[in-house]
């Protein structure tokens, strides 16, 4: 090989969180899905001093005079609902249940998921056969059918929703780890672990994790949009948030039906979940590539 | 080009058909484009054998993909330069559709790995039809006949049988032999071959190779052969090419360039290969007391099948193998691929479930629990074929290094880094590249680091596992002297294993030979390689490719009897073999004896 080259290799910055922030704003579509996330990350937490109206409160202005939501105006910036409710304000508090739902929800699928995973896909023999059958039976149960199950046999709130989006997401990535974890575990890097002496623990959270990390952001963030969605249509069946609280998707089924008169009412929240998705796979990516040590210095 | 002809014999001046011009090829890289081959010329005789040969990265499988339109689209691309057929046909810039004619019919290609190369859900008749027909050879009605002649044309037995069967039940050089048959189906002028014998065992390279020869006189076919191997090119080439970096090294006749290489990395090249019966004097090591002491090691794998997944059968990897290696020695362990050599150094480091009794510095191995089994690791370590695969992709070198002396609690802090910094030293590689990650490093590099990971216990044996062929030559050289470097100082033990008889000629103080998983043959690497006395050995032997195109090598000596498989049914076992020692220390197996029930 050409020797003189390779003797003298770019040099890899150690990877400190501050280093690896410092490479996502670098690049311009990380730093925009960093920037959303952040601004919609703001406007949750702070709700009560943005929203310029109370969410709940049912305008008498909130209405035309023959009772027909307003559309976006300098007083209602996103125009009100059939209520009269100011829509700004609802897209606002939406955030908090959207997003506590979206992190938390796929939080514990990506946890159960990935331990799931990678204990059937490293130990295989009958520990494996076990969890991944389950995880087969899992998936050919109808999700929204064991979503309706589990939110009528325990009273429908924010956390209950949650884990029981959690239960259904967890399987994809179960599946997903599952299958990289088998192969890994058969290459010889890992061989060589083993021949060392090296413990099962040491070798699955420093040898095996690191390069899992990969699908578990993908598709962690790419499940988030699924989470939010899910969460909207839990809601429109009855079995979700509850109302009169706004999710992002509850807005939309509240509303679906009055799309061709009141277009913004549907737009707004579809475009806030579309930012939300968009804004996570973005940064999922560009975490990945930050991550992977043979891809540093590439867009 | 008089000299070729001249050198080759041949009466008649030589007709070129195919010249290639200034050809210079880019590849896209995130850092822009890279130049892989530059400005390189050279023109192809008729019914000659030209070898482009050099190391990896030296352009001249990307030379090869060039002449047939198949560069990697869009990465790579001809920047400059021209290819041309005989007619004055232009290869170079010619479009998908245009090289449709070209290829199969004028030029056709072969590639190292066979069983990649063929399709394999379609029978071996059928693909070879489908070529015929493709391009018109031949009519539907005739093609079955014609692609039988073609297996008969390469020397395969029972063609009739082979037509019906798919490519994963042919061997290796089987398969290969029907790359070769699809390859002259359309009578093509031109057959570039990319290290076609690169992925098979030695004897069945010796056979391919003399099948080209052959195929090559009868048609007139002219060969371009692209190989690392310079035994190879000893052996085929009429003319060589000798390539670096993407450019033109040496051009000369295959004798020249062997007797007078005039540039001086030709003259590197040449000295770095390994050559049987060239091996240096090796320090006699004491032989007191052993450090590995093998006795009756039996590793058998089941094969599960039909409905309940139950076990049918057994492979056979391993069978009553024995050996035993004193402080500072090197015991190699050779053989064709299949033959279990490479199962006995994962059973010595507990990879593998075997039987028998291993003793690694007086502690037996058997019977012990991972827990158990970690004090006698620290004296036993393994050095994998592949050192890009065996190193963690996201882990530092430096903090890979580190982990043996982590995981065995010997080391921490301060006392962690310096040590780690010494074995860095100690492997010919500086400290300021432990930040690094696997991928900065050349393959030389990254089998030093797997040496220095191995040498982190300072254990007392080490097992080679094919350490060394992946390497280029004149980096497995370097790489086989630090080896003996570290055994000199440490007095440390090896376990070479390699099909590789010259590279074991040039480390090894005994050699052990396997076929079927077992032993047949042991001794002083003078009694087995200069005096060997089992057929299988002297067959191994008489295939390895003599790198001195002077002396070419008789035929391979054909095998005694049928190949034989290590699988057997349930309850069946292959007969073991009775050693006999025809010499002090010198241990062959006679005849094969019924084992007791």
């Amino acid at each position: 090989m050409t020797q003189t080259t390779l003797d003298t290799p770019t040099r890899a910055q150690p990877r400190g969180a501050r280093a690896v922030l410092h490479d996502l704003l670098r690049r311009p579509r990380s730093a925009f899905g960093l920037f959303v996330i952040v601004t919609m990350l703001c406007a949750a937490l702070f709700a009560p001093w943005i929203t310029p109206y109370d969410p709940n409160d049912q305008m008498f202005d909130g209405l035309s005079l023959a009772g027909a939501p307003l559309p976006p105006s300098s007083q209602f910036w996103l125009g009100t609902d059939l209520l009269g409710r100011d829509l700004f304000s609802r897209l606002v508090l939406g955030a908090q249940t959207s997003l506590i739902i979206g992190v938390l929800a796929n939080g514990i699928a990506v946890l159960v998921g990935a331990t799931v995973g990678i204990i059937g896909g490293y130990f295989g023999g009958w520990i494996g056969g076990i969890l991944m059958r389950f995880t087969d039976l899992m998936m050919a149960f109808p999700a929204l059918l064991l979503a309706i199950v589990l939110a009528a046999i325990f009273k429908p709130s924010l956390l209950i929703v949650a884990m029981v989006i959690a239960m259904v997401n967890w399987v994809q990535m179960a599946r997903v780890i599952y299958t990289e974890t088998r192969s890994l575990s058969q290459r010889e890097f890992i061989e060589v672990q083993r021949a060392m002496g090296s413990s099962t623990f040491r070798i699955l959270g420093k040898h095996i994790l690191p390069h899992l990390v990969y699908s578990i952001i993908v598709f962690g963030t790419l499940g988030i949009s699924t989470t939010v969605l899910l969460e909207a249509t839990l809601s429109y069946l009855g079995v979700g948030v509850q109302p009169p609280t706004p999710s992002w998707g509850n807005i939309i089924f509240e509303n679906q039906t009055y799309f061709a008169n009141a277009p913004w009412l549907v737009f707004f929240p579809g475009i806030a979940i579309v930012l939300l998705a968009l804004s996570f796979n973005l940064l999922g990516d560009a975490l990945r590539d930050t991550l992977d040590p043979r891809l540093k210095g590439r867009h | 080009m008089t000299a070729a002809a001249k050198e080759t014999g041949r009466a008649d001046a030589p007709r070129p058909v195919l010249a290639v011009e200034g050809l210079t090829i880019q590849v896209a890289t995130p850092d822009g484009a890279k130049t892989v081959v530059e400005d390189l010329s050279f023109t192809l005789n008729r019914g000659e054998t030209l070898c482009l040969a050099g190391e990896s990265g030296s352009g001249k499988s990307m030379t090869a993909l060039a002449i047939m339109g198949l560069l990697p689209h869009p990465m790579a691309r001809i920047a400059k330069g021209t290819i041309r057929l005989a007619d004055g046909t232009e290869l170079a810039h010619r479009s998908e559709r245009g090289f449709r004619d070209i290829r199969a019919n004028r030029v056709s290609m072969i590639f190292q790995e066979p069983m990649t190369s063929l399709n394999p859900v379609m029978t071996i008749g059928r693909q070879l039809t489908e070529v015929l027909l493709e391009h018109r050879a031949c009519t539907r009605a005739q093609a079955p006949g014609r692609a039988l002649d073609l297996l008969r044309d390469v020397q395969i037995t029972d063609a009739e049988k082979r037509l019906t069967q798919y490519p994963h039940e042919l061997s290796g050089g089987m398969r290969q032999r029907v790359m070769i048959a699809i390859a002259l189906a359309c009578n093509p002028e031109i057959l570039i071959a990319d290290e076609p014998t690169t992925a098979l065992d030695v004897t069945v390279q010796a056979e391919v190779l003399e099948l080209i020869r052959v195929l090559q006189r009868e048609h007139g076919t002219t060969v371009l052969m692209i190989t690392h191997d310079m035994g190879v090119v000893a052996e085929v080439a009429d003319r060589v090419v000798v390539m670096r970096d993407g450019r033109q090294e040496e051009a000369a006749p295959v004798k020249t360039l062997f007797a007078a290489p005039q540039t001086p990395y030709a003259r590197q090249l040449l000295d770095a290969v390994p050559r049987l019966g060239r091996s240096p004097q090796r320090p006699a090591p004491d032989r007191t007391r052993d450090v590995v002491d093998v006795a009756d090691l039996t590793v058998r794998f089941p094969m599960r099948g039909g409905v309940l997944n139950r076990v049918k059968a057994q492979v056979h990897a391993v069978e009553g193998v024995s050996f035993r290696i004193a402080p500072g020695e090197t015991l190699a362990l050779v053989g064709e691929s299949g033959c279990g050599k490479s199962t006995i150094g994962k059973a010595l480091l507990g990879l593998v479930p075997w039987q028998g009794s291993v003793r690694i510095d007086g502690q037996h191995m058997a019977g012990l629990s991972q827990a158990g089994l970690k004090p006698i690791r620290r004296n036993i370590q393994m050095v994998f074929q592949d050192p890009g695969a065996s190193l963690d992709a996201r882990m530092t070198v430096g903090k890979q290094v580190a982990e043996p002396l982590l995981v065995h609690g010997l080391a921490q802090g301060s006392d962690l880094a310096d040590r780690v910094e010494w074995l860095f030293r100690r492997v010919g590689l500086t400290p300021d590249q432990m930040d690094r990650y696997p991928h900065e490093f050349s393959g030389g590099q990254r089998q030093r680091i797997c040496i220095a990971r191995a040498l982190a216990l300072r254990p007392k044996v080490i097992v080679a596992d094919e350490s060394v062929s992946a390497l280029d030559v004149s980096v497995q050289a370097q790489v086989l002297e630090l080896l003996r470097e570290l055994q000199q100082e440490e007095g440390l033990a090896y376990l070479f294993i390699s099909h590789d008889m010259a590279v074991i000629d040039q480390v090894a103080d005994r050699v052990a030979v396997m076929n079927l998983g077992q032993m047949v043959e042991t001794g002083s690497r003078e009694q087995v390689l200069r005096d060997p006395a089992h057929a299988y050995t002297r067959r191994l032997l008489s295939a390895v490719p003599i790198p001195d195109p002077e002396h070419r090598r008789a035929p391979v000596l054909p095998r005694e009897g049928e190949a034989g498989s290590p699988v057997w049914p349930l309850g069946q076992s292959p007969l073991r073999h009775e050693m006999h020692e025809i010499a002090p220390g010198h241990w062959v197996a006679r005849k094969a004896t019924p084992r007791a029930a």
